[in-house]
Parts: C-alpha cells; structure tokens; sequence
C-alpha cells in the first residue's frame, strides 16, 4: 500500500516491505494476483495484504476455500495459464496438505515437459518460531523444500531484502517458496527505497567483514547472530554471512568466506538432523578441507518437535548459544 | 418442532444410444449428424488399434508399464468432439489418450512417453493439453486453476478434465470441486467410472450410489451418462461445455463405462474380477454399438470395415515407427529443464555428470570459473 508519513519517517517494518512489494507488483502487472485464508478484507492474519483488497479487488486479492492443497494446486492452474500468482500458506505447518502439490507438481512441471509447461509462482509462507503461536504454527521446513529439485527456496531476514527478493520471486520463471520470519515482521524498520528494486535469488550477503571465524545464518537468525556479534571480544574478527536464498545456494559466497577464515558456524532454528546446515557443512569441507582449522559447528533447533510456547525460547537457538559455538570454534 | 427440506437434490440418467445400436431419435435431436458418427467410429476404430498395439508393444518388452484405454472410447471422444480444439483445454490422467489425440496431441506422444521419455509430454505449442497425470485426482485442481485464470481474464474457453471413479475418493477431488463451484469456473470434470480403481470395485470405493451425485454437495449441475454411448456422451459434454463458456459455471459429468483390459500392462485383473462380468460389458463395447447402428442406418458396410480395419493397422504402425524414430534423449535434458536458468550447482553437476572429482568447483569441472559471475 502506499506509505503512510510514518512509515517515511521510521522506516518500513519487514511486514510493511512485503505489502509494499505486493502493492507495486500488482499495479505493474496485472497477471500478479495474491489468494489464500483470510488474506483479502482481513488482509491477512499477520495483515501483511493488508489494503490490497481495497485497491484490486477481490478477484485480484482472493479469499479462498479453507483448503491449502486447493489453494496451491488451483494457483499451479493460475500461473500454467499465464498468471502469476503468490498464494499464501497461513502457517508453514500447514504446508502439509498442499506438499503433494508443491513437490509433485508445482516443481516438476517444467523438468517433465522439457519446458513446454512451467509454473511461475511464489508461495508466501509465515515461518518459523518466537511469537509464542499455537502448536504447528512455529515449524521451520526449509530443508524440506531445498531438497526438491525445482523449487525454489527465498528467506529474507531484513525489510530491505524483503522487498527486494519479494519482487525477484515473483518476477521468476520458476515456482519459488518464499518464508517469511515471522518473529521479526514488526521488530526491527529499516528505510528502503520507494521504488522496485530486485535482488536476484542466490546472492548471500556479507553483512560483517571478519577474518577469524564465519557464521552463516538465514531468517530470525541472522538477528540472533547480529546480537552475539556485539558480546565477542575486541580482537575476534567475526564474518556474518545472511544467505537470503538457499536454493539456488550462494556458494561462492561460503567458500571465499571459510577460505578466508578457516572456521565455521552455522546457525538455523530448523532441527539439526538433516537441518540445511549439514548441507552447508558437507560443501565447506569438499571444497575448504585443507583451509579448515576446526571442525564445522551448527547451532540449531533440537531433533525434537517444536514445542508449545512455554519451552520455546529453550528449542530456539539464542544468542548465548551462539556465543558458545563460536568460542569453542575459536578455541579448538 | 417444525421441518422443512434444507435440501433436495436428483441424478439424471442419459442414454441415447443403447446397447444393441437403438437410437432414441428425440433425445439424438441436434447431437451428431450422421457425418459425424461416421467419423467418429472410424476415428474411434483407429484409437482402438493403436491402444492394442501399445500393450503388445508392452509385451514385447518394448514398452514399459502401459494403461489401457480399451472400451472407454466413447466417453473420450464423446467429450473432446465437444470442446473447440485450439481454444479449450483438456486436463488429463491417463485414460482418455483419444481425446488428447483429437485435440491435436501427435499420437506418438504418448508412447513416447509410455516408453519412458519425457519427450512425450513436451506438449506441442498451440496443443492446448496438458501431460498426463500419473497421480491420482491431483491434477483437476489444475484445470480449476486454468479455468479460473480464463474467468478472470475473460477469455471463452474452457477446461475439461478426465479422472476415474477412484479419484473422487481424493480430498484433492473434493478441493477442485469446491473452489470450481465457489468461484464459478469454466471447467467440466469429466469422470470415467470405469467401475474398477485397480482392483477396489467401485462399490467398495465409496457408499454413495452414484458419483454423479457427489457434485450436488458443490451445487454444480450434474449427470450420470451411459460410458459407452457417444450420442449421450457428446450432448452432457457439449451442454456443459457451453453452459460453462457462457459463464454458468462448471458442471459434472459421470460417465459410466467399464476397464476392459487390466488397469495397467503390470496389472491381472483376474485376480480380482470375474470373466462373466467382463463378458457382460464386453457386449457393451461402444465399437459394437456405433457400429450397429451405422450399418442398420445403411451408412456402413463390410467393405467399409475392412478398409478401415487396414487403415487402422497402418495408423497404429506409424505410430510405433514415429515414437521408435524419435533419437534417445540426451542425460543433459534433466539439467536443462530443472529452471529456466541453471544454477552454478547444476551446472558443476552436469559437467561432471560422469567425471565425479574431488571438490567439484566450476573450475575443476573444466566451466569457465569466474565466481564473481556464479
């Protein structure tokens, strides 16, 4: 929607960047459609379509059936037939129903028809913990959808990069699933700039320069990583890697880093077992073996459930335990 | 406390041409002329023997897992002969290859794909087919969605799309049917009750009488039709085609037929049915009939039916000959069409698809490594 004076002033929260990508990609095109629960004239249970009905109208800003499967596999309809839809999933743990259709079709329409039909869509899902939510609302599956061939997999951290990567997904000629942190919708504003601007999927950013050690992190993390950063001491040169995108991966990125460094630690709220980091940990050793000083570490969720809200600031990575790994890293 | 009906709702059963031929002259009223019936047996002739030389081609092992069409014909072409080829689209599974055929999809296309190349769902621009759909009731959301996409911008065209009485079983059935109704979509769900999902016989597949009634919870026009009769086949799919293309929404159509062949060349479904009931549809054949009712309206002979029946071997021979022409694709292709742009990663991969070394970077794959460029 458009800004409001506060907004100029204080700056856009990461909610407020991703209504405004939404608002300018659909006024540029008109193929841009947005359908989901609750994300018309509620604009959204985190209000993050918030107006958009108001200016598009509800064949454009769509309530839909309660029904995720039925909302991911009409928008594969949508955008084979040359729309480009962004279907919201309420909560990454209702990702459930609509993964037959996300995995089975949405990713492989392409690949199995050699490019004679492809799904250009972006799948906006809430995602991961910290906001004292309901059971299955606080999951972080981005592994899951990282290690399906055809899919895409976008998590900004920050307003700025919200936006930007926001408009680069729907832009994609690929389906591309798009987590959205949800623990840091409104914690943090950022002034970014008015007009659209992509950031092309697969570029890391670099957001602290350092020489002794490299934390690699994406989503809510990358706040809990920029929080342990200011408690090292003065002579431990920390590099902060956020990847913004896992899949394409910015490998590049990883390796220069770690080349540099010689130490890792990567930290994600996902379950350790499987979780996205052992994929980074593999990479930096088939390429940064004779570089490493110490053995990767990971910082992450427990192989557990998430679990209710009372013991939820226990399973989510802090900065402490950030702290802890990277110590002992240095250490070793 | 006073009741009253909430609701009431009834099935319609059409049957135009019967078994032995008959025609019901007033419901055939403005549904095919005779030129069309003509065409149509000798197309339906022609999709027959293509179908029986895809399972021999299975047993000769030059095939691989294959699912018969046999005896569904009708149901197929009845529908497709009722869509505007070039501005509907149809919406498959695997069972109505003649109306894909009809709608413009080369017919090697298909074995293409039975024989395990991809190929064969490059679906050839201005074909508006989509690939077929190996999972079960997955896909008609799809329709929904293209269907929906045609509302919203207007254009008259509509989606038809064909599943088995098995698939109404799938809560993704029940998705597209509701989001289909609520949004008023143009799209027509065609289903071939064909009284087997495998080997589960419709009757323990579901406790409603019929399937066509399942559309009455969505308040979508319905229909039960005889399967095998092209007359009434052709009138539920052409009313429900235009009704949807004039904007009255989507309807359903059950047409009930029979599998006469195994659900699929990996399949013995004399495990499971009996020989008297396949008999019995056997005489239902909806070749027997159409041909019935053409030669008692003097519109065909036994010349006639040997002409065709040459022609028939000769289309299904050049259909083997086009799908065993067609060069092996190349291992490149799954890197390819993985995403319209390749990633630094697949690039590697397909690089050193067969040289696996230690690293794999850009440049030991032998790509010009220029990272800043990755």
């Amino acid at each position: 929607m458009p800004r409001t004076e506060a907004m100029t002033k204080q700056g856009l929260t990461l909610v407020d960047a991703i209504n405004e990508a939404l608002y300018q990609e659909m006024e540029r095109d008109e193929r841009v459609i947005c359908l989901g629960e609750d994300v018309g004239l509620n604009g959204g249970v985190f209000r993050v379509t918030e107006g958009l009905q108001k200016v598009f109208g509800p064949d454009r800003v769509i309530d839909t059936p309660l029904a995720e499967s039925g909302i991911m596999g009409t928008a594969i309809g949508l955008a084979m037939a040359g729309m480009r839809p962004v279907p919201e999933i309420q909560f990454e743990g209702f990702l459930g129903p609509a993964y037959d259709q996300l995995v089975n079709h949405a990713a492989r329409y392409r690949g199995r028809s050699r490019g004679a039909v492809t799904v250009p869509m972006t799948v906006r899902v809430p995602w991961g913990g910290g906001i004292h939510a309901p059971e299955l609302h606080s999951d972080s599956p981005e592994a899951i959808y990282a290690h399906t061939p055809g899919l895409k997999v976008v998590i900004p951290s920050t307003p700025y990069d919200a936006k930007g990567l926001l408009i680069a997904s729907i832009r994609d000629p690929d389906p591309v699933v798009f987590f959205e942190p949800k623990r840091v919708y409104r914690s943090h504003r950022e002034a970014i700039p008015e007009e659209l601007y992509e950031i092309p999927l697969g570029q890391a950013k670099v957001i602290a320069e350092g020489t002794d050690l490299t934390v690699i992190s994406w989503g809510a993390c990358v706040h809990t990583c920029n929080e342990a950063m200011d408690h090292f001491p003065e002579d431990v040169s920390v590099e902060l890697i956020d990847l913004r995108t896992i899949s394409p991966l910015d490998i590049d990125a990883i390796v220069q880093s770690v080349e540099k460094t010689g130490r890792c630690v990567i930290v994600h709220e996902a379950p350790k077992t499987a979780g996205f980091g052992a994929e980074i940990a593999t990479i930096i050793q088939e390429h940064c073996f004779l570089n490493l000083k110490a053995p990767v570490q990971r910082v992450a969720g427990f192989d557990t459930m998430v679990p209710y809200y009372k013991l939820e600031s226990q399973y989510l990575p802090d900065s402490k335990r950030v702290e802890e790994a990277v110590m002992q890293c240095l250490a070793y | 406390m006073p009741t009253r009906t909430a609701y009431e709702g009834k099935v319609e059963y059409l049957q135009i041409l019967d078994e032995n031929g008959v025609l019901d002259e007033k419901l055939a009223k403005d549904t095919l002329a005779d030129e069309d019936v003509r065409e149509l047996y000798q197309y339906m002739v022609k999709c027959r023997a293509v179908d029986e030389t895809a399972f021999k081609l299975q047993r000769a092992k030059r095939m691989g897992t294959y699912p018969q069409n046999k005896g569904q014909e009708a149901a197929a072409i009845g529908s497709g002969f009722a869509a505007k080829r070039g501005v509907d689209w149809l919406v498959p599974c695997y069972r109505e290859n003649a109306a894909l055929w009809m709608h413009g999809l080369p017919m090697h296309y298909v074995f293409m794909y039975w024989m395990g190349d991809e190929r064969g769902s490059q679906i050839p621009e201005g074909v508006n087919v989509l690939p077929l759909c190996v999972p079960i009731g997955t896909h008609m959301l799809h329709a929904t969605g293209m269907a929906w996409a045609f509302k919203m911008r207007k254009e008259p065209r509509v989606c038809l799309t064909y599943f088995g009485d098995g698939a109404t079983s799938e809560g993704d059935f029940h998705e597209a049917m509701n989001f289909a109704s609520t949004f008023q979509v143009p799209c027509v769900f065609i289903c071939q009750n064909n009284q087997w999902a495998i080997s589960v016989p419709r009757e323990q597949q579901m406790n409603s009488a019929t399937v066509a009634q399942k559309a009455l919870a969505y308040d979508m026009p319905t229909v039960q039709v005889d399967g095998n009769d092209l007359f009434a086949v052709y009138k539920a799919s052409r009313d429900a085609i235009e009704r949807a293309r004039a904007g009255g929404g989507p309807a359903f159509i059950e047409a009930v037929t029979y599998r006469l062949a195994d659900h699929t060349t990996a399949d013995d479904a004399r495990r499971y049915r009996d020989a008297e009931e396949v008999d019995a549809w056997m005489a239902k054949d909806p070749l027997i009939r159409l041909k019935k009712y053409l030669v008692g309206k003097g519109l065909w002979d036994d010349a006639k039916q040997a002409a065709l029946d040459e022609l028939a071997k000769q289309t299904a021979t050049d259909v083997v000959k086009a799908a065993e022409g067609v060069p092996a694709p190349g291992a490149e292709d799954i890197f390819d069409y993985t995403y319209a742009t390749m990633s630094r990663e697949l690039e590697v991969q397909k690089a050193t698809m067969r040289t696996h070394s230690l690293g794999q970077r850009p440049e030991q794959a032998g790509l010009s490594a220029q990272r800043e460029h990755a």
